[in-house]
């Protein structure tokens, strides 16, 4: 019988297809594992956008990585409730974010940018602060584009929901 | 994949589940159409970084109507699937509003569109968050977040070209004046929409046209255009009639599921 604390271990390795060095549990996508008492894993999801395609691409591969692994039956549940937030992304998955060239998101509680104002966002490349936005929507629905005026880089940032 | 189910039970009221099943319809018809029109313009946007962000809008809500076609099958209890209803129905059984079907025209009729959408969406789904039945508030706090930044992204543009050129002032001012007379139809509340509104289930519209009123008087005024007066409003897409362009859309985003059966990818 596998234990919850391997299911987990085991998650771990499972990416983010669009974003490949955070896991699915720093991205805080997984809610609950469950284990059956015949063996059978039970993951619940929850989306991070509503129309994000990674999230198929996510269950395929929870489902693969555990039964490669000796677990008998998974099963990957979706769950809406409650909705995914960027406060969900744990600390070290942060700072892997950055160190992949992608700024972090700002606290739910410092959503400036909704309010007109404009977050401020260093620079993942050099850490400037001096950053301008350039498109609320980046390559996928879940980054914005931003551009360091100093290094002069274009870089994503996982923007705050 | 599977859904939670909710502790509301709308199939014990044959008529609930009925008024129901319409307006999680209404609702999904709505983001469909309009993220068709958006995703027409993928690979032909005026620059890249909007090529992109269109395409992003039209995924959110693609991923919004997918929701609620979900539980309108689920509350119809028929055996249908999401798919049967985007692309197995004919026009008359789509009941979103006129305005989300109207062409793309320039890019100033795209913006507009998605503005005055955006600024009924964004007080509607902050509204049904609070809504009695369970799961059409879980998919609206999903929603809402998301339509925060759609409102901001059609605000940001509608004032860059209202305060821009003599050109992109002019243009954006002929795109609210053509359609303007679609908004009356997102607020009309009929038999259906009040039996929702009994039950809980969603919010008197006039209070929702009360935030739609004042976002868009405070992005025209920044953005130096006239609010267009309530002159005739055009209506009758939440009761199947549609314009003449509901057709061709269908035929295109229904092609492939009318050609192929049951095709799946
Ligand atoms: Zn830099």
């Amino acid at each position: 019988m596998i234990s919850q604390d391997h299911i987990l271990d085991l998650l771990q390795n499972v990416k983010d297809p669009e974003v490949p060095v955070i896991s699915v549990l720093e991205l805080g996508v997984v809610r609950h594992v469950d284990v059956e008492p015949d063996g059978k894993a039970v993951v619940t999801i929850t989306p991070t956008y509503t129309g994000c395609p990674a999230m198929d691409v996510m269950a395929a591969d929870i489902r693969k990585e555990l039964l490669d692994h000796g677990v008998p039956a998974v099963e990957v549940k979706q769950s809406l409730a409650p909705a995914w937030t960027t406060d969900w992304i744990t600390e070290p998955g942060k700072a892997k974010l950055k160190a992949y060239g992608i700024a972090p998101p700002e606290k739910t509680g410092d959503i400036r940018a909704l309010k007109g104002e404009l977050p401020v966002v260093p620079c993942p490349q050099c850490g400037s602060t001096n950053t301008v936005m350039l498109s609320v929507f980046g390559s996928t629905a879940c980054k914005a584009l931003w551009k360091c005026n100093d290094c002069l880089e274009p870089f994503d940032q996982f923007k705050c929901l | 994949m599977s859904r939670p189910g909710t502790g509301f039970d709308p199939r014990s009221d044959p008529i609930m589940s009925t008024a129901l099943f319409t307006y999680a319809l209404r609702l999904g018809d709505d983001l469909l159409i309009l993220s068709h029109r958006l995703g027409e313009w993928c690979g032909h946007g005026p620059v890249l970084e909007e090529d992109i962000a269109l395409a992003n809008r039209a995924l959110d809500h693609i991923g919004e109507a997918r929701n609620l076609y979900d539980y309108a099958v689920k509350v119809e209890g028929k055996g249908r699937t999401e798919d049967d209803l985007a692309y197995l129905r004919a026009e008359r059984q789509f009941v979103n509003t006129k305005l989300v079907e109207q062409p793309n025209g320039d890019y100033a009729h795209t913006i507009v569109r998605s503005f005055l959408f955006d600024a009924y969406h964004l007080p509607l789904a902050e509204a049904l968050t609070r809504s009695s039945d369970a799961q059409i508030a879980a998919i609206a706090a999903k929603a809402v977040k998301e339509a925060q930044y759609h409102l901001k992204h059609s605000s940001d543009w509608l004032i860059r070209f209202g305060d821009g050129t003599e050109e992109s002032h002019r243009r954006a001012q002929e795109a609210l004046d053509a359609l303007w007379t679609y908004t009356g139809e997102l607020f009309v509340q009929d038999d259906v929409h009040e039996a929702m509104v009994k039950a809980g289930i969603a919010p008197d519209l006039s209070t929702i046209k009360q935030a739609f009123d004042a976002t868009v008087d405070r992005v025209l005024a920044e953005a130096t255009l006239k609010r267009p007066a309530d002159g005739y409003m055009m209506s009758g897409g939440r009761q199947g009639k549609h314009s003449e362009h509901l057709g061709f859309l269908l035929a295109e985003m229904q092609y492939l599921q009318r050609a192929y059966p049951g095709a799946e990818w």
